[in-house]
């Protein structure tokens, strides 16, 4: 079972739930791909016993080769590649790696390199395995390193895959092919926002869905009306406490200290896999 | 000279929108942009009245003509997306590049353009914003967010504003570098809890690798003074300067949910205070 934590909103409580799941069940794979902010790791303290460089792929231009035709740049959806008379300029951050330059090339000029993205890391903690990524500083594009984390999914374990903010592409690429999709949010006109949009995104994708609500007691009872009026399943509710808030800050997952959390976690599983949470 | 100032953070969460919102209370007359343009928030306390809407077409899908294709299987193996599965185009996973349509020996795929969402130009009684909406799952928030950037300095010159604060995305990616590229001052608000720190250090590593100018303001500062006086000590050590420290309150819940910004919500309350001494330090320092 692979179960994604969502939100739209950032701050809501992504991780928080998910190293808090995880820590509650058994045999279970962490897959932080919140890889532009991991924080997953803050919380579990794994001992790190790999790491990996990821690379995308890039053109390579031969200059022997090339007779500037300019086919590829005229090709590149994205603007990566600039054909001058005598020369050809990549501009690496811009491409997508589609290989399309190096199959419309008529004198077979371009090959493909590689180019650092980032890194993967991988450990364990209190029985978790984790894996997640670190986009390197001043990279633009996440997708390429969520996918690479997403690659080191194991089928035999139960899976929770931590998402970053937003609504965009990084949260697409977390999310597809995932089983369930908790979605963390808090009842603050912003949260109910962000969480709209990501509801319809979930919706696109087929992806079934629960909320779980995080400060409960502050804000207004919006949330909870919309997720009715939707037929969107409430899983849990994490009150506003300055004790789950102060562990937070000190890296503390609550479950850790606040152990009767772990069965509440459990029945979410468990609703979760009998198909009794699916909105 | 118009000056840009950018609203970030790294971690989602920490009170970006909230603290922007009351900076263009304060700053009276900035044009004011949300750069978060996948998960907005500004508009719900600042509250714009549209004036103009412009499509976002910045991108293109593969569609198949199923009645043409042959089912060689050609599309399916030469994506390097994963866009294409048993013969079907997922439009949510293709990103527009092309190979399928060159590769495919019957030209039964199109590439058509679509629209990933929408630019807004609008008026607030604080002044002038400009802000945007992604269709939900899009891609390109980077070109977007470079959109509302360009907008709100046309704006600025047609309404001799000499001020943008922007209100910038969660995160260190693409939306975020579109965000601060070419900025007067990147200001990190920050939380005291570890995953804020660490995320500060890699939000600063962004704005010096674009070289930048960075300032800090913890908010929720009370929460965790060890943490904050953390924060003080790394800020020190790399010469950046911390210019406010806003208290925990849950006035600024209350503010966000009557849809206000807090120093005009609770103009009296030490959260409002605090935000005042911020921008007074954040001008000094522009």
């Amino acid at each position: 079972m692979i179960i994604t934590i969502a939100s739209g909103k950032g701050g809501t409580g992504k991780t928080t739930v998910a190293v808090n799941m995880a820590l509650s069940m058994e045999n279970v794979q962490l897959l932080d791909c919140d890889v532009e902010e991991p924080n997953s790791h803050i919380l579990l303290q794994p001992k790190i016993t790999e790491t990996e460089l990821v690379c995308t792929k890039v053109p390579l231009i031969s200059e022997e080769l090339c007779n500037y035709c300019g086919k590829c740049s005229k090709f590149c959806a994205y603007n990566a590649l600039f054909v001058a008379p005598k020369t050809v300029m990549v501009f690496p951050e811009l491409c997508h790696s589609c290989g399309g330059c190096a199959l419309v090339c008529p004198k077979k000029a371009i090959t493909e390199g590689e180019r650092r993205i980032g890194v993967i890391k991988k450990g364990e903690a209190e029985g978790v395995e984790i894996v997640y990524g670190e986009l390197n500083v001043g990279e633009a594009m996440a997708v390429p390193l969520i996918r690479a984390v997403k690659s080191q999914m194991k089928k035999d374990k139960n899976v929770i895959i931590d998402a970053p903010p937003g609504t965009a592409c990084s949260l697409v690429a977390s999310v597809h092919k995932t089983d369930y999709c908790i979605l963390v949010t808090e009842p603050t006109p912003f949260g109910l926002h962000d969480l709209k949009i990501t509801v319809q995104v979930l919706k696109d994708l087929g992806v079934p869905m629960g909320v779980v609500i995080n400060r409960a007691g502050l804000g207004d009872r919006k949330v909870y009306e919309y997720c009715k009026k939707e037929g969107i399943p409430i899983l849990m509710e994490i009150p506003f406490s300055k004790k789950i808030a102060e562990l937070y800050s000190r890296g503390v997952p609550f479950v850790a200290e606040m152990p009767e959390w772990k069965e509440k976690f459990l029945e979410v599983r468990d609703k979760i896999k009998r198909g009794e949470a699916d909105g | 000279m118009v000056k840009e100032i950018t609203v970030l953070s790294g971690k989602g969460g920490t009170g970006k929108t909230s603290v922007t919102a009351s900076l263009a209370v304060l700053a009276q007359k900035a044009v004011l942009t949300d750069c978060d343009v996948d998960a907005p928030d500004l508009h719900l306390l600042l509250k714009p009245e549209v004036l103009e809407k412009q499509e976002f077409k910045a991108s293109r899908v593969a569609v198949m003509d199923k009645e043409l294709c042959v089912q060689c299987g050609k599309c399916e193996e030469h994506c390097r997306f994963g866009a294409i599965e048993n013969l079907i185009i997922d439009p949510v996973l293709c990103e527009g590049c092309g190979v399928c349509v060159y590769i495919c020996p019957v030209a039964a795929i199109e590439l058509e353009k679509r629209v990933s969402g929408y630019a807004f130009i609008s008026k607030t009684k604080y002044g002038p914003m400009s802000h945007a909406l992604l269709n939900p799952g899009e891609e390109n928030s980077g070109k977007l967010v470079s959109l509302v950037r360009k907008n709100a300095k046309k704006v600025a010159e047609k309404e001799n504003c000499t001020l943008i604060i922007n209100d910038g995305p969660p995160g260190i990616g693409c939306p975020v570098i579109a965000s601060v590229g070419g900025a007067d001052v990147g200001l990190i608000v920050v939380e005291p809890t570890l995953s804020g720190i660490h995320d500060m250090e890699r939000a600063l590593g962004l704005l010096n690798h674009f070289k930048i100018p960075s300032l800090v303001c913890v908010n929720k500062y009370d929460l965790n003074e060890d943490n904050t006086a953390q924060i003080a000590e790394f800020c020190r050590s790399n010469d950046v300067k911390i210019v406010g420290k806003i208290p925990f309150d849950s006035v600024v819940t209350e503010a966000m949910v009557a849809g206000k910004p807090i120093v005009e919500y609770s103009p009296e309350s030490m959260v409002s205070k605090a935000i005042e001494e911020l921008w007074k330090h954040t001008l000094e320092n522009l």
